[in-house]
């Protein structure tokens, strides 16, 4: 489904600050495999999200979304293919504007925009109903600024938002870290549901190691701009925090987790 | 008496200066874009139609040359900051600066009188003299005024509730997100600043007509008039929300800031005194509102204090 070959990206090259993030990095994603991505401050997961839906351009290698080559293209022409949530849950909505006009523009993404009205009656029952599904009462609100919404809120319509047009590939990054313990467990539960009842394929970033062992059906360990462990299926379901810990210090090189990442 | 013909003036002015701060709302507010083309594009508004109106054209007709040459400014603006990647701060200026040049080279010199020509204030005028309705230049012009404030709400409020609008008005808020969902953040950019153009040189072709002549040096300071109305708008009418009412608030701040002029003169300051009192207003109009809200949370934290106190 995605194919990335020799992925490479170094920032402020010629300068003093030059830094290799992603060196030569492949992964091959089949349709509906949910990955669990951990790794490092620093390793490269989020760069590789960027690169993927290209935020920034790559300096080498492929980049193939259902046989077509992607790593050339801008990157709001990506953007059909792509659902994503942000770790900074003010990232993926616009305040001012309301919960109902956020999730038309999600519902267009990809789209050409024209001089049709931006939001249609008929949507926000659908949006209402969508919404409902969160469970956090959102429903009643559609004419709400998103700029009222607490933090967790926003995640969840971010997420609703990322979603409505089920996107080929979801990219979330670490879109749970900046929430209270219990909202992070809906965000997750609620992430969980919605890729299994869409049946979507994702990627998701995370600091929590229980988490990415009970979530996805496949996990990748990332260090210094590369994957140093792919593991997937019953051998994942198998593991335990303690077992990955020791597999981050047999494999890379060097460093080390931090205790956030103990979660 | 002489006051109240004062305040007549005030009002016409605020209206036909309050389409200049309708478009300067659209580029500082809803795409938070610091747009400082204004001042050139204002005086090419009036440049354009002095000169359409001298050799001949039809008023109306110059009045949409002008806001076809103001929509061409703000190309010019979006241009420099898309495809040069030059700050958005200095975009503007540059095309201002370079408008001077521009607008003296449309007019073949620094001004251009139009008390001998026919303007379309004097068309409704003599209009209204032929049904036997006598009203006096400054009534006329407000009743332009209204009319053109009115047809440029209506069209904004139409444009930005559509899909291309309401991706604008996301730009402002959020480009990363924008990109995120498949839109061009250059493109949003480049149509906002051509529209709060057009507006603005439609407002320059007016208050050329309404004076009776265009000036080059007419815009200097036009950009701070703007950012007046609207900041006395949102001060006076702190709680509306919806985009309509926000943009009658911008011209009801318009009205208001020309009406402080004209008590200001009546008191016997001249117009050179103007460009100081105007900065002076808007930069109480943005103190006063954190001021007020300074104020209530110290008075939440006294009440705190002492709730705190009395358990
Ligand atoms: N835009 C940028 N310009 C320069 N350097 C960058 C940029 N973005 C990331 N980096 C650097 O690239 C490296 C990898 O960053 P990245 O954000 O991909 O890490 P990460 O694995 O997501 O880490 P974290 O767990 O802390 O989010 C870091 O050293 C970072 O400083
Ligand atoms: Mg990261």
């Amino acid at each position: 489904m995605l194919i990335i070959e020799n992925l490479t990206k170094t920032f402020d090259p010629g300068t003093v600050n030059e830094k290799k993030v992603i060196d030569r990095l492949n992964l091959q994603i089949s349709a509906g495999d949910f990955i669990t991505v951990i790794g490092g401050n620093g390793a490269g997961k989020s760069t590789m999200l960027n690169l993927i839906c290209g935020v920034y351009p790559a300096d080498g290698g492929k980049i193939i979304l259902a046989g077509n080559e992607i790593q050339d293209m801008p990157e709001h022409k990506r953007a059909k293919d792509f659902g994503r949530v942000f770790q900074d849950p003010l990232m993926g909505t616009a305040a001012n504007m309301q919960l109902a006009e956020n999730l038309a523009l999600a519902f267009r993404r990809g789209k050409r925009r024209g001089l049709s009205w931006g939001i249609l009656e008929e949507e926000r029952e659908l949006y209402q109903k969508r919404l409902a599904t969160l469970g956090l009462g959102l429903e009643d609100r559609l004419n709400d600024k998103i700029g009222l919404l607490s933090g967790g809120q926003r995640q969840a319509v971010t997420l609703l938002m990322a979603t409505l047009n089920a996107p080929k590939l979801l990219l979330l990054d670490e879109h749970t870290a900046a929430l209270d313990p219990n909202t992070a467990e809906i965000v997750l539960n609620l992430t969980d549901k919605i890729i299994s009842e869409q049946n979507l394929t994702a990627l998701m970033v995370t600091h929590n190691m229980q988490a990415a062992i009970d979530h996805g059906n496949r996990l990748i360990m990332m260090d210094k701009g590369n994957i140093i462990y792919d593991v997937r299926g019953p051998e994942k379901q198998k593991l335990k925090v303690e077992d990955l810990l020791r597999l981050f210090q047999e494999l890379s090189s060097g460093g080390g987790f931090s205790d956030s990442m103990l979660g | 008496m002489q006051f109240l013909l004062a305040v007549e003036g005030a009002v016409a002015q605020g209206l036909l200066w309050s389409i200049l701060a309708l478009g300067s709302y659209i580029t500082f507010r809803l795409l938070n874009f610091t747009d400082m083309t204004v001042d050139g594009s204002f005086t090419t508004g009036a440049c354009v139609t002095a000169i359409c109106i001298a050799n001949g054209i039809p008023p109306v007709l110059a009045l949409l040359v002008s806001l076809s040459a103001g929509s061409f400014a703000g190309a010019i603006t979006g241009f420099l900051h898309n495809k040069l990647e030059i700050p958005e701060v200095l975009a503007g200026i540059l095309t201002q600066i370079s408008l001077y040049s521009i607008n003296l080279r449309i007019m073949g010199r620094a001004n251009q009188q139009l008390l001998q020509y026919d303007t379309i204030f004097k068309q409704l005028q003599n209009l209204l003299a032929e049904i036997g309705l006598n009203l006096s230049s400054d009534r006329v012009a407000i009743i332009i005024g209204l009319i053109f404030v009115t047809i440029v709400i209506i069209v904004l409020y139409w444009f930005f509730g559509t899909e291309i609008g309401s991706i604008i008005r996301a730009t402002g808020n959020n480009e990363a997100m924008v990109r995120a969902l498949g839109q061009n953040t250059e493109n949003t950019k480049f149509i906002a600043l051509i529209i709060a153009n057009s507006c603005i040189a439609l407002a320059g072709s007016l208050v050329g007509m309404y004076q009776g002549a265009a000036d080059v040096g007419m815009g200097a300071g036009a950009i701070v008039i703007g950012l007046a109305s609207i900041v006395i708008g949102e001060v006076i009418l702190r709680r509306v929300i919806a985009f309509g009412s926000k943009m009658v608030a911008v011209v009801i701040g318009s009205i208001i800031y020309r009406i402080i002029v004209a008590l200001v003169l009546q008191l016997g300051l001249s117009t050179n005194d103007l460009k100081l009192i105007t900065a002076i207003i808007v930069a109480l109009a943005l103190f006063l509102p954190n001021a007020v809200s300074k104020h209530y949370a110290k008075k939440a934290r006294e009440l705190a204090a002492k709730e705190t106190n009395d358990a």
